[in-house]
């Protein structure tokens, strides 16, 4: 039998959807038994989201104050302790994902896979290398622990229903006091999150200024849709950060993409290509966007975006 | 005040096509144009900034890989590293390998910082200095879009998904570096003829100490992705919105 703990991310008492994602991903692999864990200062909310998971066996539960904040160096030596009742730790491909699941896995002196794609078997995975140009299969030693970080865009949530029994853990790792967490700025903008909404519209260098990106907020309330952008639009300091769609930036997988003024570098394309319907609007008709996507517009964004949310809130 | 060190791999670079070979053993890579992982050109520019700031000493650079990667060496040290030091090996090399490498150059040079990129554009692993870390016993900061130093501590703004996050880190310390912690400086000719001078030391990991384990992650069957097929083109946004009504997301 194979034994998946999955790593639980969590904020302000509320799961990330990436766990039921990685639930979904820990499904495919045969015969698995699936635990998830879940680290927090004050852990009952998220603990009790992660047991209502269909598939979900057992809820480890490692409450402590130091976890309050989920720093790599303090969940990491926790997580390895649970280790070997394990052949699989998953954690998400997000960037507490990333952060924290190559430090378990040198802790435990084994090779970590980065963000997985599909399972071929319990110890062979595809997953995508040069920015989505090639995909490559990677196999791990059956004999010690796979660690891997899942990509998220690449499996769909299971769903809720599920009554995992919630075991609390009373083991006490020593943990390090040398990093600190001080603060954190999110901007909130009240639309969906980037990462988990079903309807995203993505603006790139062609909105050529801040004030400008204003014409795709309005057609993204429209659609009730997150906002993303190219990574020269964030260059440009047209929007923040937190917003860049692609290989160095967000990875995902919406219902909806709606690229405006975006040429579509490969970088871009490998963070949208799992999208189910990718509609492109760009005023070159030969921007290699139009390659990948479903529906192409060949026109003036400056036009074509207003009137578009015009005939989107007409039509509801 | 002590060292710095930085990684810098050697990858093709980001504007090259990259193609798989016919029998799926790899990528195509003779002939092709070979660059600094973008990411380790940031990792070295913010060292060298530290040091211009009198905040370090030396700024020395490590490559893992093959003899050519003297040449991405060559480029650093004319960007105004120090010193280089190439562990010279032949094949692909695993993220645990490159941070016991790291690893063991730490504990011989005793740096305050280990400034490593977020991640390599060839294998988008993004391991590495996580590893490192751990190995180390030392703190990590991810994703660094700032970096402070102050007496023994660094605070470090990253990049999140939920937005920036700061954290304080007691050094020494790793820290991987995200695309807009700064831009790097373009290298000056005269610098490139300075920087033949300057010390490129070749060591491997047998001397090193650290051995390649046995039964690590095997990667085989190279292959393009599935392609999307291009799908149709409407004339206006009346167009669009039928087009969007028939295929079931509005």
């Amino acid at each position: 039998m194979n034994r998946v703990l999955i790593v639980a991310e969590g904020a302000n008492g509320r799961l990330n959807l990436s766990t039921a994602k990685c639930v979904s991903c820990a499904q495919r692999i045969n015969d698995a038994q699936i635990d998830v864990a879940v680290l927090a200062a004050d852990a009952a909310a998220v603990a009790a989201q992660a047991a209502a998971l269909n598939g979900v066996k057992r809820v480890r539960v490692l409450e402590r104050p130091e976890n309050i904040e989920p720093l790599a160096a303090v969940y990491a030596p926790q997580i390895a302790a649970l280790a070997h009742d394990y052949t699989h730790l998953f954690g998400p491909s997000t960037t507490f994902g990333k952060d924290l699941m190559p430090r378990v896995a040198a802790l435990l002196g084994v090779g970590q896979i980065s963000d997985l794609m599909e399972v071929e078997s319990a110890y062979r995975f595809r997953r995508a290398i040069y920015a989505g140009n090639v995909m490559v299969t990677v196999e791990a030693p059956s004999g010690s622990v796979v660690v891997a970080t899942v990509r998220t865009a690449s499996f769909q949530p299971v769903g809720s229903g599920g009554e995992a029994a919630i075991e609390p853990e009373t083991t006490r790792v020593a943990l390090p006091a040398h990093t600190r967490f001080i603060s954190r700025s999110g901007a909130s903008t009240g639309r969906p999150d980037l990462q988990s909404a079903t309807r995203v519209v993505s603006g790139g260098r062609a909105l050529a200024s801040a004030e400008n990106f204003q014409l795709l907020y309005r057609l993204a309330d429209a659609l009730g849709a997150a906002v993303g952008a190219s990574r020269a639009a964030v260059d440009a300091g047209y929007v923040p950060n937190d917003l860049q769609v692609g290989q160095t930036g967000k990875i995902i997988a919406p219902e909806l993409y709606v690229a405006i003024g975006i040429s579509g570098a490969i970088q871009h394309l490998t963070g949208i290509k799992d999208a189910r319907t990718i509609v492109a609007i760009n005023k070159d008709s030969e921007a290699p966007i139009f390659e990948i996507a479903d529906i192409g517009l060949v026109g003036d964004l400056f036009q074509i975006v207003p009137e578009l949310e015009r005939l989107i809130r007409a039509d509801k | 005040m002590s060292c710095i060190l930085v990684g810098i791999k050697r990858v093709i670079d980001y504007s090259v096509r990259v193609r798989v070979k016919p029998d799926g053993s790899g990528v195509v890579s003779d002939g092709v144009k070979m660059s600094i992982n973008p990411f380790d050109e940031i990792a070295l520019e913010e060292a060298l900034r530290i040091k211009e700031r009198n905040l370090a000493q030396e700024v020395i650079v490590v490559s893992i890989g093959s003899g050519e990667a003297q040449q991405q060496l060559r480029t650093a040290l004319a960007m105004g590293a120090d010193r280089a030091i190439l562990v010279q090996v032949d094949g692909p090399v695993e993220p645990l390998t490159a941070a016991q490498v790291f690893l063991k150059l730490a504990q011989q040079r005793q740096p305050q910082l280990v400034i490593l990129g977020k991640q390599a554009i060839d294998n988008d692993n993004g391991q590495t200095g996580q590893m490192l870390a751990a190995l180390w016993d030392r703190p990590q900061a991810t994703f660094a879009s700032k970096l402070e130093l102050e007496s023994g501590r660094a605070r470090v703004t990253r990049e999140v998904d939920a937005g920036l996050e700061t954290i304080e880190v007691d050094l020494p310390a790793v820290v991987t570096v995200d695309l807009r912690l700064n831009e790097p400086r373009y290298v000056k000719l005269p610098d490139i003829m300075k920087a033949r001078k300057k010390p490129l030391e070749i060591t491997t990991l047998a001397e090193l100490g650290v051995a390649v384990p046995a039964q690590g992650l095997r990667t085989s069957n190279f292959a393009p992705p599935a392609v999307r097929s291009r799908g149709v083109m409407v004339k206006d946004t009346a167009e669009l919105v039928a087009a969007l009504e028939q295929r079931g997301v509005l």
